[in-house]
């Protein structure tokens, strides 16, 4: 929709996988725009100050293009440079959710066949987060992206806690319901405390010893899957997921689990 | 205003007349009602400040005891105002007294209940006359200084410090900002108590308090004088403390508070008899104290369809301004919310929400009207962002918007950095000057695009209104008539905090607000 999605995605000719780095208008160039305030003033010694900077973040023959003086003792800078590191792509692993991409049918027909019931699914935004978009995107009737989320599915029970709730709740609501699996979401967060959060819930869960029987999930825009499974969840899902992908992940897992 | 939308004046009328039903009925409901948050409101205004040595607010502390005492359903004012009579104290010292369990609340004996009453009116006048001398002082900086070109330009600072929150603010200023908000610590609205003292350390946000208020207070007046031009402070009377923080904002001369009817019960879960309840205390004392009220609707369009949606927000800006307007607000503090949350690659977008936009100025000529900002389709595409809020500047200033929140380009990435708001308020201001006439150059093409869109809005919030107005508001949102959310009256929190009045309930500060309101209706606008 908002994209051409239909450029052919192919290697760039000449590109050394080995050592990738950014890219401006020529191969290998490493052109990277950055942009900062300083808490000195605009001025001769400010602008060689912001210069110095981007040497040390690593761009070679940086650029100052703007500054302005903001007031009150601070400035903004923008800055081009080239930029001297580049990456071996080729060793790098990022651990990636491996379900395979189902249909709405597809979903309710393996749910319903292999487990000859719902799947009941309890999802809550956690701590003192107070955005429910993430986890109402994934659970809500409507859903998102176009797709319907996990309330119209017919192989999904889904009980949305809501914002703002503690994980002591949220456990004493997966005792209560003897949900299936459960999903967290955190989405405003300062200062990483949603990571102490998420991975106290792991925690809590574990201790409580229903680890074995729940799949556990979290989900929100500074989420990965590989954040996800180092603090102990089974899966995590980012910025863009759409309930499709989570049923899909859902269903496969839970009957890979129980068969 | 001029009238380029052709809007059906009759549909106007039944919404108008729908809202106001709805509203007889919330306020009639209040009426009969106090909360815990309302009494100690009370006791702000009577001069009690400060804490217990846990930071307990000795206004809880009072209340609490009160309530153990089972005075509240009579007010607490009158056996407050005895144990200051009886001891001689002052009422932050009375309050410590009683906290500390080295004086009882009590109702007075007959013999001194006229002195106590005197006492009780003594010091409700005397919260009055700091009121009153607080609106002389933003009068005569406004007199002065003057606010600046409308649309007010409104940003938000949110660093948890607020000292940073200070110097954030400061630099606003310069940039052109008029309005200041600090967004309040993630989740204090459910505090069912206001914390005491400077804070430092927040979490999506300032705590706000009465010490952090007088800080960004002084550091507004500074940065004021250094630009020239009156800048407001803004914070938010909602959540369980409404009423206080209300009383606060009219105490240390805030000029702009969030104030909504809806927006507690169905983004916060807080109980609906609790804030309809604190929602026509708190607006009395807004009113009195001649600060601009901003509504919430626009956050309905954060969870439902903009497009879909939007005469849910109209029919809820008519709600607000039904409630305000029978709580003593003047139509010009009335900033009701609306937003452009439509999806920005929906053809013809920029029409509708123009269409909606001019529609809310139309049908509310005197009320500012507080705009806000594409979040919902912003995507940490940085540069995307900024030309989105670029289309809402544009939009705003067509079509005469009084209050304007200034998109983040940063925004569903982090609370602003301090370029991310020099950046939309420069962006922002050059849009504002160059279409700075463009308002009163344009007709609308009879029939187009634009015209039908305001129509159609408008004959949709006719059918909701009707409806909600025949369900009664508490079951209308019982059915999830706004945001798609379903609350129920006896869900949420804070319902333990409502009483019920008893006959001989007492509130000197109600009587005192009345007056201070018959006096500003005399007043011009």
């Amino acid at each position: 929709m908002t994209t051409r999605d239909d450029a052919p995605a192919r290697a760039v000719s000449g590109l050394d996988l080995h050592a990738v780095g950014p890219y401006g208008d020529t191969l290998g160039d490493g052109i990277v725009q950055v942009s900062f305030s300083l808490p000195v003033p605009a001025g001769p010694e400010a602008r060689e100050a912001a210069r110095r900077l981007a040497v040390q973040m690593g761009l070679n023959e940086p650029q100052v293009y703007h500054e302005a003086d903001l007031g009150y003792g601070f400035s903004f800078w923008v800055l081009y440079g080239k930029c001297r590191h580049h990456v071996d792509v080729t060793r790098i692993v990022v651990p990636k959710i491996d379900t395979a991409p189902l249909s709405f049918e597809e979903i309710n027909a393996l749910v319903l066949e292999k487990a000859g019931r719902r799947l009941r699914i309890v999802g809550a935004c956690t701590g003192t987060d107070a955005h429910t978009v993430g986890i109402d995107a994934i659970l809500n009737m409507k859903g998102f992206a176009g797709e319907y989320g996990l309330e119209r599915y017919p192989a999904f029970e889904v009980i949305n806690l809501g914002s703002q709730v503690s994980n002591a709740t949220l456990l004493a609501k997966v005792r209560e319901t003897g949900a299936d699996a459960v999903l967290v979401s955190q989405v405003v967060t300062q200062k990483d405390v949603h990571l102490s959060n998420l991975a106290e819930w792991v925690d809590m869960v574990e201790a409580d010893g229903l680890r074995q029987d729940l799949l556990l999930l979290c989900g929100g825009p500074r989420i990965t899957h590989e954040v996800a499974l180092e603090l102990g969840f089974d899966a995590g899902f980012g910025a863009g997921t759409t309930p499709r992908q989570v049923a899909a992940w859902l269903a496969q897992k839970w009957v890979q689990r129980e068969h | 205003m001029e009238r380029k939308l052709d809007l059906d004046s009759g549909d106007i009328a039944r919404c108008r007349d729908a809202a106001g039903a709805i509203a007889d009925e919330v306020l009639g409901f209040a009426a009969a009602r106090s909360t815990v948050s309302i009494e100690r409101a009370v006791l702000r205004w009577m001069g009690v400040e400060g804490g217990d040595t846990d930071c307990i607010p000795l206004v809880n502390r009072v209340v609490d005891a009160a309530a153990a005492a089972g005075l509240l359903t009579r007010g607490v004012a009158l056996p407050f105002a005895e144990a200051v009579r009886a001891t001689g104290m002052t009422p932050s010292d009375a309050a410590r007294a009683i906290a500390e369990g080295r004086l009882d609340l009590r109702a007075p004996d007959a013999e001194f209940e006229d002195a106590a009453r005197a006492t009780a009116r003594s010091l409700s006048a005397a919260g009055s006359d700091r009121v009153r001398r607080t609106n002389r002082t933003r009068q005569r900086f406004l007199e002065r200084l003057g606010e600046g070109t409308r649309p007010l330009l409104y940003v938000i600072v949110a660093s948890g410090n607020i000292h940073e929150d200070t110097v954030q603010a400061k630099v606003c200023a310069r940039a052109g900002a008029q309005v200041v908000a600090v967004i309040r610590s993630t989740a204090q609205s459910l505090l069912d108590y206001i914390p005491e003292g400077a804070t430092t350390e927040g979490y999506g946000g300032t705590y706000a308090t009465q010490a952090n208020f007088r800080i960004m207070r002084a550091a507004l007046d500074e940065a004021s004088e250094d630009v020239g031009c009156y800048v407001r402070q803004c914070n938010y009377a909602s959540g369980l403390c409404m009423p206080e923080m209300a009383t606060l904002g009219a105490l240390e001369r805030l000029d702009v508070m969030l104030n909504d009817a809806l927006y507690g019960i169905l983004f916060r879960d807080i109980n609906m008899q609790r804030t309809l309840t604190d929602q026509a205390f708190s607006r009395k004392v807004s009113a009195a104290a001649g600060l601009i009220i901003n509504t919430g609707e626009d956050n309905y369009l954060t969870t439902s369809d903009a497009f879909d949606a939007a005469h849910t927000v109209l029919a809820s800006e008519f709600i607000n301004e039904q409630i305000a307007l029978r709580c003593g607000l003047k139509p010009s503090q009335l900033g009701l919310g609306h937003a452009m949350q439509m999806n920005p690659w929906r053809e013809d977008m920029f029409l509708y929400e123009v269409a909606q936009a001019r529609m809310a100025r139309e049908i509310f000529p005197d009320c500012p009207l507080k705009y806000m900002p594409p979040t919902k389709y912003m995507t940490g595409d940085i540069f995307r962002g900024h030309v989105q809020d670029a289309l809402f500047s544009l939009a705003s200033v067509m079509t005469g918007q009084g209050i304007h929140l200034l998109g983040m380009m940063t925004e569903a990435m982090h609370t602003p950095h301090i370029h991310d708001r020099t950046l939309a308020l420069e962006s922002t201001r050059m849009i504002a000057t160059a279409a700075r006439h463009l308002e009163d150059e344009i007709e609308f093409k009879p029939g187009g695009i634009i015209q039908t869109r305001a129509r159609v809005v408008l004959g949709n919030a006719v059918g909701l209104l009707e409806q909600v107005r025949d369900e009664g508001l508490f079951g209308a949102i019982a059915h999830g008539r706004f945001a798609d959310i379903r609350r129920t009256p006896e869900g949420g929190r804070g319902l333990e905090g409502v009483v019920v009045k008893e006959p001989g309930y007492w509130n000197p500060v109600e009587d005192e607000l009345d007056a201070l309101l018959a006096q500003r209706a005399a007043e011009v606008v």
